[in-house]
C-alpha cells in the first residue's frame, strides 16, 4: 500500500511541519508518495529536506513532480531533481538536469559528506556571494567572508557530527509577507544521529530532562559538544555571532524538538518541542538585506 | 632564528595544491603539522612568522586547529603559571592578517585563553586575544622602549619592579615578548 503525502503549495521550513505531521503515524518502511504536483514554490530548507526525507525512508518513496513549469524549471537549477532520482521513484515531467554554471541560485544542492566537500562549497559560494550580497542585500562587504565561515561551519556539523551525508543550499529571495524584505538563507540539513545521539555518544544521557530540546539548548546555547577538547563547540558559536551581528535568525531542528536565534523582526519562538519526528540536524540560517534605517 | 611560513605553501603542499582556503578541522590539523614538522628542524631558540598574506578564508575551526593548538603546545595560556614547559623555545608573529581572519583568531584564543601578537599592514604589532590590563599595559611598555630592562618598564607602566616583574615573567612564559639576558624585547618589534 502507498500512502500519499500532500505537500503545501509553498514548501519552506514552517510548511514542511506538515508533511512530517503526515508521516508521523507512518512506519518508516511504509511506501509513500510524495505528491508536489501543486507545489509552486520551495524554500532551499524545503528541497534539501525533501531530499533528507526520501534518505531516512526504510523503503524507496516516489515523488510528483511539480505541474508548473516555471516550478520545475526552477527546482531543475537548483539541482533537486539531480540527487532526487537517486533517492525517489520519479514521477511526472522532470526537466532536463542543467549544469550549475548556467543557475541563478547562490549555491545549488550540493552534496557534503566529508571534508573536501566543504572545500568546495566555501569556494563557489565566495565567487557569488562578494556581489550579491552587497548589491542585492546591501550587506557591507566584511559580510562575505563571514558568510563563507558560516557555510563553512554549518556544514561540518554533518562531516563531524551526522554520521553520514547530507546537503546545502543557499539562495537569495524577497520575502515580501514575513518580512518585506530580501533575505539570503542557508540551509544545511541531514538525516544522521542528531544532536541528542551526538551528545549522548561522549557523556550519556545528561538527566531525567535529557531530550532533543535539552541537547540542542546545550549544543546552540552553551556551545557543549561531543568532543572534550576545550576548542570544540566554537563553530556554532561563530554561527550565532555572524547572525547576531548582521539581524539574522538562526534556527536548528533536531529530532522532536527546535531552537532558534530569534531577530527582533520575526515572530518565531525560541524553542519548539513535542514536534513530529525527523532524524538527523535541519540548520537553517536566514540573513536579511539592509536597510538605510539599520 | 627567524623561520617564515607561508600558510598558502603549506596548504596546497600537505593539502590540496587547489586549496587557498583553511577551512575544516582535518585541513587545520594537516597545516599544523606541516608547521611543526618545521619547526622540529629549527634551533633551540626561534620566531617563526606565520604569514596569512596568501590565505583566503580561515573558519573557526581551522583557526583552533592551527592557531590554537600551536600556541598551547609552545605558549602558555593565562593564569596557567607552573604548567609543563613547550618542547622548544619558539615565538610566534602574525603577519598579512585580514580582518575576516582576525574575527576566527580572536574568538579561538578567547575560548582557550591565549594572546598572540600580529603585525598589521604598517609592520607595527598588535596584541590579541586574552591579555589582562596589566600584561597589556606591560607588553605595551616593552613595545614603546624597544629592549627594556625590569626598571624601566616598572617606571613606564607606573607600577613598583616586583609588580612589573611577574608580569613580564608572565608575558614572557606566554611567549609575548622575549627575555635577553637582563633586557627583554616584544615580539615582533625585534631585538
Amino acid at each position: 500500500m502507498t500512502t500519499v503525502i500532500n505537500m503545501p503549495p509553498s514548501l519552506d521550513d514552517r510548511t514542511f511541519e506538515s508533511v512530517l505531521q503526515q508521516l508521523a503515524p507512518l512506519p518508516p518502511d511504509e511506501k509513500v508518495l510524495l505528491d508536489t504536483r501543486h507545489t509552486r514554490w520551495a524554500s532551499p530548507y524545503g528541497l534539501t529536506a525533501l531530499l533528507v526525507l526520501a534518505q531516512t525512508r526504510a523503503e524507496r518513496p516516489a515523488l510528483y513532480a511539480p505541474e508548473a513549469e516555471e516550478t520545475a524549471s526552477y527546482w531543475a537549477r537548483a539541482q533537486f531533481f539531480r540527487y532526487a532520482e537517486g533517492l525517489f521513484e520519479m514521477h511526472g515531467s522532470v526537466p532536463r538536469a542543467r549544469g550549475a554554471g548556467e543557475s541563478d541560485v547562490l549555491l545549488e544542492i550540493t552534496p557534503v559528506s566529508k571534508s573536501e566537500d566543504v572545500h568546495e562549497v566555501v569556494g563557489r559560494i565566495q565567487s557569488k556571494a562578494q556581489a550579491i550580497l552587497a548589491k542585492e542585500l546591501n550587506l557591507d562587504p566584511r559580510a562575505t567572508m563571514g558568510f563563507a565561515m558560516t557555510l563553512s561551519e554549518a556544514c561540518q556539523n554533518i562531516v563531524e557530527h551526522a554520521g553520514r551525508g547530507g546537503w546545502v543550499a543557499v539562495q537569495t529571495y524577497r520575502w515580501q509577507k514575513r518580512l518585506g524584505r530580501r533575505v539570503v538563507q542557508i540551509a544545511v540539513c541531514d538525516g544522521g544521529i542528531g544532536f541528542r545521539a551526538s551528545l549522548e555518544s561522549a557523556q550519556g544521557r545528561r538527566g531525567d530532562r535529557w531530550d532533543d530540546a535539552m541537547a540542542l539548548e546545550d549544543a546552540v546555547i552553551r556551545s557543549v559538544s561531543r568532543f572534550r577538547d576545550a576548542g570544540r563547540g566554537q563553530g556554532l558559536a561563530g554561527i550565532r555571532r555572524y547572525v547576531g551581528r548582521w539581524d539574522g535568525k538562526l534556527s536548528i531542528r533536531s529530532g522532536t524538538a527546535r531552537i532558534a536565534i530569534v531577530p527582533s523582526w520575526d515572530e518565531d519562538v525560541p524553542l519548539e518541542e513535542q514536534l513530529p519526528p525527523f532524524p538527523g540536524a535541519q540548520v537553517l540560517i536566514t540573513i536579511p538585506e539592509r536597510t538605510a534605517a539599520r | 632564528m627567524i623561520n617564515h611560513i607561508d600558510l598558502g605553501t603549506v596548504l596546497r603542499r600537505t593539502v590540496c595544491d587547489l586549496y587557498s582556503d583553511l577551512v575544516t578541522r582535518p585541513t587545520g590539523a594537516a597545516v599544523r603539522t606541516g608547521i611543526e614538522q618545521q619547526l622540529a628542524d629549527a634551533e633551540e631558540r626561534t620566531l617563526t612568522v606565520i604569514d596569512f598574506t596568501h590565505v583566503g578564508l580561515l573558519d573557526f575551526s581551522c583557526a583552533d586547529e592551527i592557531v590554537a593548538k600551536l600556541l598551547v603546545t609552545y605558549c602558555e595560556p593565562a593564569g596557567a603559571a607552573g604548567r609543563v614547559p613547550p618542547p622548544r623555545d619558539c615565538y610566534f608573529l602574525f603577519k598579512g592578517v585580514s580582518d575576516s581572519h582576525l574575527d576566527a583568531i580572536d574568538a579561538v584564543l578567547q575560548r582557550r585563553g591565549l594572546a598572540l601578537v600580529a603585525q598589521t599592514d604598517d609592520g607595527s604589532p598588535l596584541l590579541i586575544g586574552t591579555v589582562d590590563d596589566g600584561e597589556r599595559r606591560a607588553w605595551e611598555a616593552v613595545t614603546r622602549l624597544g629592549r627594556a630592562v625590569l626598571a624601566d618598564v616598572a617606571t613606564e607602566v607606573g607600577i613598583e619592579e616586583p609588580q612589573a616583574e611577574l608580569l613580564l615573567n608572565g608575558l614572557t612564559r606566554r611567549r609575548l615578548i622575549m627575555r635577553f639576558d637582563e633586557g627583554y624585547v616584544a615580539v615582533g618589534t625585534g631585538p
